[in-house]
């Protein structure tokens, strides 16, 4: 796919995150938005991935470990056809398989039930050891969030995927700098988040998560990265396409209103228009 | 053989070796402890289906996790303070939420840790896996049982954890004829006047505390209950109908353990009197290993005291 048609998916998944959590009045928008084009590239363009068979066991595997986001990853596979982009609205409803956080049982396409911080990237990490022990060259992919790796498990399992030399792990960290209690860098620093990556033996690369140029050429980087895991340190925007929502905090984990869903869709609306 | 002295970790690191020669889809998983948890012997003789994790137990169940969702049947092994634990909601979260076919092999459960003390000696292992849906919990009484268990584990699919002891205990199960089923609690020895139901390495102590009370003219009907989850509610009741006297045995915490889910049933379905004899809700301590089952009454003395004691 190409960078106009990435962009003019993007703006359709962003749609379908904002129907979604407003339709369940509860759930996480900022996180979902900011890594928007991040699920966007790898469903549309970055990842082998056959949704008539979710369970293929050569497909690349994604996790994500930040799994409050699950808004966005549910928006691309429903827009990618994993199930009707409709069901979208029936997110966090009692009886909806669209669980508050990704449920691999009964959602097509999830290959991780996750949501609790900081447990996402170890699953993922036992997906690419088992590529490794079995030959298969399937590639796994793990979306984290700047604040999610505040968490002590993230780093045992990078230790792991470097001592191993992973290198068909892709580790994403969702940096839009922001948590539920304020700036990454005054609640907890993690920075300087590349130079922990480095340390631990991965390959690093910085981008900005919201440019699909500069995506497409850091998940290419890291195909052709040999003997060591990479990890993308992700540059981007909480709340990116809804101007109200853009970098604040506030807007982590918390559904618009129906004045704010109405103003949000006619902004992504004007956005798609744009591209065409 | 029968009457040996075998701790179930050397059974469990032997299954493992067998079980690894009959399927290419189990890896064992470590965290540091391969020479303690005895999957050393699996270490050795498959190197390459044997992961170190070094000493990360939260990691090691996601990687574990992770690893099933491919197909592979992982064994997660480490002390029952660190499986249980340290990485309770990586077992609830990544394993048992998803339901994924890990089995937890969990060694240095109990007081019978020994020396190393409290910090080591879990006994709230029990209590914490069984309120995790779609968790079989098994503590096999002996060598032969714990081969079985391991066996059964693998076959079973969906997450388990076994437990196992570092003390070396006798073999009461003969292996020639030995049938192991999940769910199912096996009546060692017959008797009217009361019923234990024990687990574990409490089992034997049991039979050896039948036989003090027998001499007594007290005749006390034995039951082996190694699946505390799913628990044999029948064999519970049948025992509760017949001798109206329970005493569950057990080297855990009489909070949430054996006891408990024996409480739970009987409370329920057929209300009888109960005695909870285990760890009573305090922490060990360091000592040898037999000295500490004797302070702590879980011995065939003690278990003889407190039996006579609640009569």
């Amino acid at each position: 796919m190409n960078k106009l048609e990435l962009q003019k998916k993007a703006v359709e998944v962003r749609k379908g995150i904002v129907s979604a959590v407003h339709s369940a009045k509860a759930g996480h928008p900022g996180g979902s938005l900011s890594a928007a084009d991040i699920f966007t590239y790898l469903y549309f363009e970055g990842m082998n991935i056959d949704p008539s068979n979710p369970k293929d066991e050569n497909r690349d595997r994604f996790v994500l470990s930040k799994g409050h986001t699950a808004p966005g990853l549910y928006s691309v596979l429903a827009h990618r056809g994993y199930f009707p982009v409709e069901d979208l609205l029936t997110l966090r409803h009692t009886g909806s398989y669209l669980q508050g956080h990704p449920d691999m049982k009964h959602i097509p396409g999830v290959d991780m039930s996750s949501g609790s911080l900081g447990q996402g990237l170890s699953a993922a990490v036992g997906m690419a050891l088992s590529a490794k022990m079995t030959g298969k060259d399937y590639r796994t992919y793990c979306l984290c969030g700047d604040g999610e790796i505040q968490e002590g498990q993230i780093w045992e399992a990078a230790m792991f995927a470097g001592h191993r030399k992973l290198d068909n792990l892709v580790v994403i960290v969702d940096n839009n700098n922001l948590q539920i209690d304020g700036a990454i860098g005054d609640v907890c620093s993690p920075y300087p988040i590349d130079e922990k990556f480095a340390a631990f033996g991965f390959h690093v690369i910085n981008v900005n998560g919201n440019d699909f140029d500069e995506l497409d050429k850091a998940f290419t980087e890291a195909k052709n990265t040999k003997g060591m895991p990479t990890a993308i340190v992700a540059k981007t925007l909480k709340g990116k396409g809804v101007s109200f929502m853009e970098n604040q905090a506030g807007w982590h984990g918390k559904a618009p209103n129906d004045e704010e869903f109405k103003l949000a869709m006619e902004e992504l609306g004007k956005a798609g228009d744009a591209l065409c | 053989m029968l009457g040996d002295m075998i701790a179930t970790r050397d059974s469990y690191g032997n299954a493992l070796v067998e079980l690894g020669k009959e399927t290419e889809k189990l890896v064992v998983l470590d965290a540091d402890l391969a020479a303690a948890t005895k999957t050393g012997v699996f270490k050795k003789e498959f190197p390459e289906r044997h992961i170190d994790c070094g000493i990360a137990e939260s990691n090691m169940a996601g990687i574990a996790a992770g690893m099933a969702t491919t197909g592979y049947v992982p064994f997660i092994s480490t002390f029952a303070m660190f499986a249980a634990g340290r990485a309770f909601e990586q077992v609830r979260n990544s394993i048992g939420y998803p339901h994924l076919n890990v089995k937890i092999g969990a060694t240095h459960a109990g007081i019978s840790v020994g020396e190393d003390g409290a910090t080591h000696q879990c006994n709230e292992d029990i209590a914490l896996m069984r309120t995790i849906p779609g968790m079989v919990v098994i503590n096999p009484s002996d060598d032969v049982e714990a081969k079985a268990a391991v066996k059964a584990a693998f076959e079973h699919d969906g997450p388990c954890y076994l437990r196992f002891g570092r003390l070396a205990v006798p073999v009461i199960n003969d292996e020639t004829t030995y049938k192991f089923e999940i769910g199912k609690g096996v009546e060692l020895r017959p008797g009217k006047d009361l019923t234990i139901i024990a687990t574990g390495l409490c089992v034997s102590e049991s039979l050896k505390a039948a036989d003090m009370l027998a001499a007594e003219g007290i005749d006390a009907q034995v039951i082996n209950i190694h699946t505390i989850k799913p628990l044999d509610e029948e064999i519970v009741l049948a025992a509760a109908k017949a001798t109206g006297k329970i005493f569950t045995v057990e080297e855990h915490s009489i909070i949430g353990g054996l006891g408990s889910a024996v409480a739970e049933v009987l409370a329920e379905k057929c209300p009888t009197k109960l005695t909870r004899i285990g760890v009573k809700d305090v922490f060990g301590e360091s000592g040898p290993a037999k000295e500490l089952l004797h302070k702590y009454e879980l011995d065939a003395e003690g278990i003889v005291k407190q039996i006579k004691a609640n009569m």
